[in-house]
């Protein structure tokens, strides 16, 4: 049996496998095709103080293997979030992950006092990367001061016992400066990546494809991106827990997040296609798990960036693609 | 409550410009009711191809030799469709259905119009046999671009009292639009309700006419979506609540059937200023 726990800055989830922030709604809907208690947790899609109708359509494009969205945080508000959805989570026995968006560091505060003492709450993402606002995607994450600002005012209204993680953009230039900045403010963790913001022209119309001209790029064709990210951020800061995202398919990919440095994961865009895929890719990462004769999840999570160890297979018929990747343990 | 079915693909055949693709999915015939969506996934598991596809539910077999079976009708308009059309028996296909809010039914017999344009015609078919189980008259009206663009006419000639059939070039039926005989249908029927489904400029024509009569009408309509499961926000229209207030809401489970004069066909694209929590503008 192998061992899924794992810890997020001192909060325990009996498995790795999250789903993503506005990929899941509050997980009413998927529990209608698997038990949502089975998931690590619900990262719920984020929410504002008031209720917010979002952006005009067309609000998606596909793409080579991923999608741009242009949702514009489309939302309930924060009371009809806590009667209707996080109290539903709480009943349901979820463990929940509250992302929270504003346009001030005023509203981030008033979200987190909001959220205070609410039952089935596990931890709270802190969504200051949404590309689908105005001013050119020119969100609190792209610079260091403004991330800083936003995190320590949710850290200040939050109670110790909930940890808060900053969901960083990969559209900066150093995202290792970002996260700094975000840790020293009180973050306990990070959440890595959002969307990058991207385009796509409709050659039929000759236009613009989504309403909001501009949208955030996710799904497979992100993932090398983010592995960087989560790989960057834990070589400079490897102490501090990752949840890790950003094109994950199947648990193999969840796997390549965990050694890169990220503790747990979360399963987006890839639900949109395959609505049972957190389970599939759960009992796919035992198996990942299982077939390296690892035992405690916890022993892979950042793996990568030790030395390699010089590997002679044993076995003259190597499994797989790449033999040099099968390690005994 | 839905299903995600691995299926089998039992055939893909052509019907005029259109595909009507039969996949055996068990469990899916049963919860099935005229209005529900399929939700398709293409291209195989290691395509490239990430969001699903959804079909209207055309008919639905809860027995027989293959167990339970459910059919679509598609137009081949890009590579997830095309990659549809090369199905063949056999072929493992991953469906999720039934999905949405279906067409209500009335509780009495009535008057029934159905008006369908394109494939739109699909789900409008198993309806009719509905509400004739229900002691309905079913009138229908078929409109299409051309000949081969219409969809189910020898059902339709089966299932209702009268059929009228219009085409843009006159291929056949009467030259125009549905919108140009549907009046008259009302009228000589004394139609009391009218179901539509077909594209977006259709149904907002139909929308209106019914309006102007004060004729009760429901609409199925089509809005590109990413997951079809009511998670993404993508395939949102600004319809009014019961409450008179207008809000920006899902197509996939709110929708795709809506009363008529609920939407704000004017507004589609758009949201408009008067929207729960539309951006304030200067």
């Amino acid at each position: 049996m192998t061992d899924l726990t794992t810890i997020l800055a001192g909060v325990r989830f009996p498995n790795p496998v999250f789903t993503a922030s506005g990929c899941a709604a509050a997980g009413r809907e998927l529990d209608q095709f698997f038990d949502v208690t089975s998931l690590g947790a619900v990262v719920t899609k984020s929410i504002m103080l008031d209720a917010r109708s979002g952006r005009a359509t067309p609000r998606m494009a596909e793409t080579p293997s991923g999608m741009l969205n242009s949702i514009g945080l489309q939302g309930p508000g924060i009371d009809a979030f806590l009667d209707h959805d996080l109290a539903w989570l709480a009943q349901r026995g979820a463990r929940a992950v509250v992302s929270i968006a504003g346009s001030s560091v005023e509203d981030y505060a008033r979200l987190a006092s909001r959220l205070r003492g609410r039952p089935g709450l596990s931890m709270i993402e802190v969504n200051i990367s949404c590309p689908n606002v105005e001013d050119r995607g020119q969100v609190f994450a792209c610079d260091p001061r403004a991330s800083s600002g936003v995190l320590s005012a949710v850290r200040k209204n939050t109670p110790a016992e909930i940890p808060v993680f900053a969901k960083l953009s990969p559209d900066v230039t150093d995202i290792v400066a970002i996260a700094a900045a975000c840790v020293d403010a009180g973050a306990d963790g990070l959440s890595l990546i959002n969307t990058l913001l991207g385009m796509v022209i409709d050659t039929t119309t000759m236009r613009p494809a989504l309403a909001g001209v501009t949208g955030g790029l996710s799904g497979p064709a992100i993932r090398p991106v983010a592995v960087r990210c989560v790989w960057q951020v834990h070589q400079a800061m490897p102490d501090v827990p990752l949840l890790g995202m950003g094109g994950i398919r199947t648990g193999s990919d969840a796997l390549e997040f965990l050694l890169a440095g990220a503790s747990a994961v979360s399963v987006g865009t890839t639900v949109f296609g395959d609505p049972t895929a957190p389970m599939r890719i759960l009992g796919e990462l035992t198996q990942e798990l299982s077939d390296r004769g690892i035992a405690r999840l916890r022993d892979v999570i950042g793996l990568a960036h030790r030395p390699a160890q010089p590997h002679v297979p044993e076995d003259p018929d190597p499994v797989g693609d790449v033999p040099a990747a099968r390690r005994s343990s | 409550m839905p299903l995600q079915v691995s299926g089998e693909v039992l055939s893909v055949r052509r019907v005029g410009a259109y595909q009507l693709l039969t996949v055996i999915a068990p469990g899916i015939p049963e919860l099935t009711r005229p209005g529900h969506f399929l939700a398709v996934q293409v291209g195989g598991p290691e395509s490239s191809m990430l969001l699903r596809r959804a079909f209207a539910i055309y008919d639905v077999k809860d027995r027989g030799v293959y167990g339970g079976t459910v059919e679509f009708v598609f137009a081949v308009h890009g590579k997830g469709t095309a990659w549809l059309s090369s199905r063949r028996p056999q072929d493992r296909l991953d469906v999720v259905g039934p999905l949405g809010t279906p067409f209500r039914l009335p509780t009495t017999p009535v008057q029934a119009a159905l008006v369908g344009g394109g494939y739109g015609s699909a789900p409008l078919l198993p309806l009719a046999g509905a509400l004739r189980g229900r002691g309905c008259r079913v009138d229908i009206v078929l409109g299409a671009g051309s000949a081969d663009r219409l969809f189910g006419q020898l059902d339709a000639k089966r299932t209702a009292a009268s059929l009228v059939v219009t085409t843009d070039d006159g291929s056949t039926g009467q030259r125009g639009r549905v919108s140009d005989v549907l009046p008259e249908v009302l009228e000589k029927n004394r139609t009391d309700v009218v179901y539509a489904c077909g594209p977006m400029p259709m149904l907002r024509a139909v929308a209106q006419q019914c309006a102007e009569r004060g004729i009760p009408c429901q609409v199925a309509v089509e809005e590109s979506m990413a997951c079809g499961i009511g998670v993404c926000m993508t395939c949102v229209l600004p319809v009014l609540g019961s409450d008179g207030r207008t809000r920006m809401v899902r197509s996939c489970v709110e929708g795709p059937v809506f009363l008529a004069e609920r939407v704000r066909w004017e507004d589609i694209g758009t949201v408009p200023a008067d929207t729960v929590g539309a951006p304030v503008r200067p």
